[in-house]
């Protein structure tokens, strides 16, 4: 596997890009910054499947394609399908020597957003997950179903207002927690599982790398600021992923054969949920004085979680 | 295996969504869009944006300044090459070439301002203008070395 150098920035700046622009995702969309930073770590052929979601419509609007890789979109669920045939096909085609060059490097990844990974493509990628094809799964997680208007989806956190979990005099949002498809994914045992975030570019592209160079089915979750339906200033995604992270509203790390957890990125100084949630619009109501109560449970969920992934990474279970 | 509709016509750099629009029901099933005219020979990740024979169903042959009210205007004078703006450039807008950064591509960046924000050098090399604004007034009007608050 050739693999490009990320050791600093400008060494990772002379990769030629293979995701081109002028494809329709909003101003300051986190979306193309993870697929750039995947795309850059790597220079074997790819095949790319991705599910409907916003990439998929922005980066495929006829006649045009953005995508300088073999790029297939079938559905809305599943890209994890259609990247673990291509690959059982490539493996098949290479035992009958049937390809016209059967030593380049072949690497197989699937996107899908969060809805089409949480909800909607969420049996197929476990199939996909239990027959143990060599791909990589990336979810771009922006807690909603941004494409179609901003409906709540099962990664949408507490507290969060959406066009369908609306906050209001009776409500706060959002009810329900989110869901852990991380910890889902693990224990498939998947040889490689990892949340990322695209402004840690060197952890996320070695994660990457990591991913590609695996055998088996990989799954990384990434977080992906959605300027819209989150409602910021585009020009504060890369703001809006550092407090993500720093707040560990969004932990960084991976767990390698569903046990060994290792955390990635330990922020200096944690800052309080309150900065993150303060700075988007979908969590404005949680400061008026009933609501503080979400805040604070949503406080508690992070310590909690956050105690409990240092401890299973002393542990080693 | 059908190439799609505008196959023989060749066009230039184009506005999306200028050109004709054609119904659902023209649109060939399984459509192939080939991204480069003619198959490489190598690697794509191997040859250079500039030595590519981009096809013009590529998004590379098109353009969406049109989005844009306001630009990012760089001040060669300043800029460290640290290639943050490169990285974290959403439109592939920031033209970087053996470690050095060259530009920006004006006719994919959608001025969502995010170079700006990441730009590390004091005052930044990078800042947002008006649309209207020329190039050369901008640079005029840039701003001093900004002291730090004691």
């Amino acid at each position: 596997m050739a693999i490009t150098n990320i050791k600093n920035l400008k060494e990772f700046s002379t990769a030629n890009e293979r995701f081109e622009g002028a494809h329709l995702l909003c101003p300051g969309c986190a979306h193309s910054m993870i697929v750039r930073e995947l795309m850059n770590a790597t220079d074997d052929n790819l095949v790319i499947a991705s599910n409907t979601g916003c990439l998929e419509v922005s980066t495929a609007v006829y006649p045009y394609t953005s995508w300088d890789t073999s790029w297939i979109h079938i559905g809305f669920e599943n890209a994890a399908t259609a990247a673990s045939c291509a690959e059982s096909m490539y493996k098949a085609r290479k035992r009958k020597g049937t390809l016209p060059d059967p030593d380049a490097p072949v690497k197989f990844v699937a996107f899908g957003g969060d809805g089409s990974t949480y909800d909607i493509g969420f049996q197929w990628l476990s199939g996909a997950m239990e027959r143990g094809h060599d791909f990589t799964y990336i979810c771009l997680d922006n807690e909603n179903y941004a494409n179609t208007g901003g409906q709540r989806s099962s990664s949408t956190p507490i507290g969060a207002h959406t066009s369908t979990a609306q906050a209001g005099s009776e409500s706060y949002g959002k009810t329900q927690r989110k869901k852990d498809m991380v910890a889902i994914m693990a224990a498939h045992g998947a040889p490689y599982v990892a949340q990322l975030s695209p402004n840690k570019w060197k952890i996320m592209a070695k994660g990457f790398q990591k991913a590609l160079e695996t055998e088996g089915p990989c799954f990384i979750n990434t977080v992906s600021p959605c300027t819209t339906e989150w409602k910021f200033d585009p020009k504060d995604t890369i703001h809006l992923a550092d407090l993500a992270t720093d707040t560990l509203m969004f932990p960084v790390y991976e767990i390698i054969n569903g046990t060994e957890l290792n955390i990635l990125y330990r922020p200096k100084n944690v800052i309080p949920v309150e900065e993150y949630l303060a700075a988007q619009g979908r969590y404005k109501h949680l400061f008026k004085p009933e609501n503080k109560h979400v805040i604070e449970r949503i406080q508690k969920d992070i310590d909690a979680k956050w105690e409990y992934l240092q401890r299973r990474e002393e542990a080693r279970v | 295996m059908s190439r799609g509709v505008l196959a023989t016509e060749k066009r230039g750099v184009r506005e999306l969504g200028a050109e004709e629009k054609v119904g659902w029901d023209a649109v060939p099933q399984g459509v192939v869009l080939n991204s480069f005219d003619n198959i490489l020979k190598e690697n794509v990740s191997h040859v250079k944006p500039e030595d590519r024979d981009y096809s013009d169903f590529n998004s590379y042959t098109a353009t969406v300044a049109s989005w844009r009210v306001i630009k990012p205007v760089y001040n060669r004078d300043i800029c460290i090459d640290c290639q943050n703006c490169w990285v974290w450039c959403p439109d592939t807008s920031i033209i970087s070439r053996d470690k050095q950064m060259l530009g920006i591509d004006y006719d994919h960046c959608k001025g969502c301002g995010v170079c700006v924000e990441v730009c590390p050098t004091n005052p930044k090399s990078l800042l947002m203008f008006g649309e209207a604004q020329e190039l050369e007034d901008a640079l005029a009007m840039w701003p001093e070395k900004k002291k730090k608050a004691k």
